[in-house]
């Protein structure tokens, strides 16, 4: 069981505010991305859950009981660091078995469950070398195997693929995905990458200065933002907000447009415009456009389309895809 | 850097530095030896005559040689033990976050600065001092008989001045490396269900084991010189209880005026600081390799 719910959590370093009240409940089993900008408290966040940080108030619980004073070695939970800390002096096989000797559990157990983590995660050639003789993907398959011997009620994961390069991110993006799918156990995943948030979760919370703007699943906040800030923060590119007269027209004080919902015309439509910068990505074209009125406008095109640099376009919004938000920045439906 | 050239080039910048530092050494060195084979009193200047092994027989089968031979490994090893355990328990707790750090650092640090000679002094007379001294004091009130430190413990006393002045660079070096552990090791040790004392354990003195190499190597070398504090104390004595083998070349040259047995003394030590510079680096080099 592995549900862990926050009442009215705040967390202050002396005078900065770092986590407003807060409330979010996760559900047994679930993967629960944390998403938001840098410096907005998802690490703070994690931190508190996991017990690093202790709560300025407000209630942690854990499977229904108060864990809101208890240390982190009493919460069952296991957490993979963004700098892995591994600790260097020690092989991969006992950095693995390091939780269970900590748990003082008999040795022909933990050399059985050390062998079973170190094949699932393929690391059973390296496991008498030191981390320092690692790669990135290998310390970060390291930092998972110690988590995972202990069968831990939840898992944290601090940015875990940030030092990774693009191609071994997506690799083990999919490995940390399958392992959820094979344990079951709940997952808490920080993120600033909104790809690894909308292939990963089944429920994504997005947080901006220590605040929850919207709590649900990839579809929803891409579909149904709730405010101008999700709108803009979910979707790459990002979406086009648009203010002012423009915006009056389409009846909203501010209107949102994806790139992928705009059409491209190069006789009629709706705003005409100059291309500025075209990405060229082979399946797909990004055209920036610079339109009267408005700010730089992005939309997405064929990938063969026959637009460059000072090209004169239309561009005709899809009208059933516009997001319409009141003057507070929050979604009208 | 490394090409051939560069290599060439950098030998020939440094050979000035190394050929006067080899001179530096080995003219006295070859001087101590010289003179170490020589019938040399300052009693009676100018008649020296060569000796043979002489001064090396009469220097090693000299008991005395044998007690200072004992008393310089007791005192580089208490020294040793002690600034090393209290300088990681000092480190330790100067790394935790308290009201007037900077202070109690420098003031941690301060011994250093006080010089070998004065700090000896001052333990002698204002605190060892079996009539004005505030252990004496201390003792007085609480109905005891006043300690004779450096009559009846004469080379724990020394170990103690010493160690106290060695304490604070063993602190600062702990401490710096202490400060260089990377807090998320041992956050990640304490979700492990790692115990305080585990932690220190696996995680703090395995990352201290360079720093501590370095302190055993540096003060081993300052260790097995050690002289004003014992010259300015007890003299070596009483007897022989508080001579080390340079307190022991010091005697033999000066007070008893054989520059021929001090010289022979002299190179013994050089040739016993050399085994125990090799055994050390065999034993405890390896902690500084990458
Ligand atoms: N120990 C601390 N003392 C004071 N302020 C802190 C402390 N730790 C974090 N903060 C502040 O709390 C805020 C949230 O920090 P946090 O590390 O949670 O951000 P984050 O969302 O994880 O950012 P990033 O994506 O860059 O990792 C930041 O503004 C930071 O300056
Ligand atoms: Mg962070």
């Amino acid at each position: 069981m592995g549900n862990i719910t926050l009442k009215q959590v705040t967390k202050h370093f002396g005078e900065t505010v770092v986590i407003p009240p807060l409330d979010l409940s996760i559900e047994d089993g679930e993967f629960v991305v944390f998403v938001g900008p840098s410096g907005c408290g998802k690490s703070t966040l994690l931190r508190l859950i996991a017990g690093l940080e202790d709560v300025t108030s407000g209630l942690v619980e854990i499977d229904g009981a108060d864990a809101t004073t208890l240390p982190p070695a009493k919460r069952k939970l296991a957490m993979v660091f963004q700098s892995y800390a591994l600790y260097p002096h020690m092989s991969v096989r006992k950095n693995i078995a390091f939780p269970l000797k900590m748990a003082d559990m008999d040795p022909a157990e933990i050399t059985r469950k050390v062998e079973g983590a170190a094949s699932v995660l393929n690391l059973t050639d390296y496991m008498e070398r030191r981390p320092g003789q690692l790669s990135g993907g290998q310390r970060q398959r390291v930092a998972i195997g110690r988590a995972i011997v202990r069968e831990p009620e939840a898992f944290l994961f601090d940015e875990p693929l940030s030092n990774l390069d693009a191609a071994l991110r997506v690799n083990m993006r999919l490995e940390i995905t399958e392992l959820h799918q094979s344990l079951k156990t709940t997952m808490i995943y920080v993120t600033h990458d909104q790809v690894e948030a909308m292939t990963m979760a089944d429920k994504i919370v997005v947080l901006q200065a220590g605040n929850i703007e919207q709590v649900g699943s990839p579809m929803e906040l891409y579909h149904k933002p709730a405010n101008v800030f999700v709108g803009g923060f979910i979707g790459s590119p990002k979406m086009n907000i648009i203010t002012g007269p423009e915006a009056e027209k389409l009846g909203s004080h501010t209107i949102g447009i994806r790139p992928e919902h705009t059409m491209v015309s190069k006789e009629q439509g709706t705003w005409k415009g100059k291309v500025g910068v075209s990405e060229h990505l082979g399946s797909d074209t990004f055209l920036r456009v610079h339109v009267e009125g408005m700010d730089l406008f992005t939309v997405r095109a064929e990938g063969d389309v026959d637009l460059h640099h000072g090209d004169e376009v239309y561009l005709t919004p899809v009208m059933d895809r516009l997001h319409r938000f009141d003057k507070d920045g929050l979604a009208v439906r | 850097m490394a090409t051939a050239h560069s290599k060439t080039a950098a030998r020939f910048m440094i050979s000035p530095a190394v050929v006067l530092l080899l001179a530096w050494m080995i003219v006295p060195l070859a001087m101590t030896i010289y003179f170490s084979f020589l019938r040399y009193s300052l009693m009676s200047p100018g008649e020296e005559t060569f000796a043979g092994w002489d001064n090396y027989r009469y220097f090693l089968t000299d008991p005395a040689f044998f007690s200072a031979f004992t008393n310089t490994i007791v005192l580089v090893v208490g020294v040793l033990l002690i600034t090393v355990v209290l300088g990681i328990a000092l480190a330790n707790l100067l790394d935790q976050p308290m009201w007037g750090q900077g202070i109690v650092r420098i003031l941690v640090i301060a011994p250093f600065f006080v010089m070998p000679t004065v700090s000896a002094l001052v333990w002698k007379n204002m605190f060892m001092d079996p009539v004005n001294g505030l252990f004496a004091h201390a003792a007085k009130a609480l109905g005891l008989q006043p300690f004779e430190f450096l009559t009846h413990a004469p080379l724990a006393s020394i170990i103690m001045i010493v160690s106290w002045q060695w304490l604070p660079f063993a602190t600062l070096i702990l401490l710096t490396a202490m400060q260089s552990l990377d807090q998320e090791q041992l956050e990640a040790a304490e979700m492990d269900g790692a115990s305080w004392w585990r932690r220190f354990f696996y995680i703090v003195l395995p990352h201290l084991s360079r720093a501590i190499t370095v302190v055993v190597l540096i003060q081993t070398i300052f260790l097995l010189s050690v002289f004003a504090e014992i010259l300015v104390t007890t003299n070596g004595g009483p007897g022989t209880a508080s001579t080390n083998i340079t307190y022991l070349v010091y005697a033999q040259s000066l007070l008893q005026f054989d520059v021929g047995g001090g010289s022979a003394g002299g190179i013994v030590a050089v040739i016993l600081a050399n085994i125990v510079a090799i055994f050390l680096m065999r034993m405890i080099g390896k902690n500084l390799e990458a």
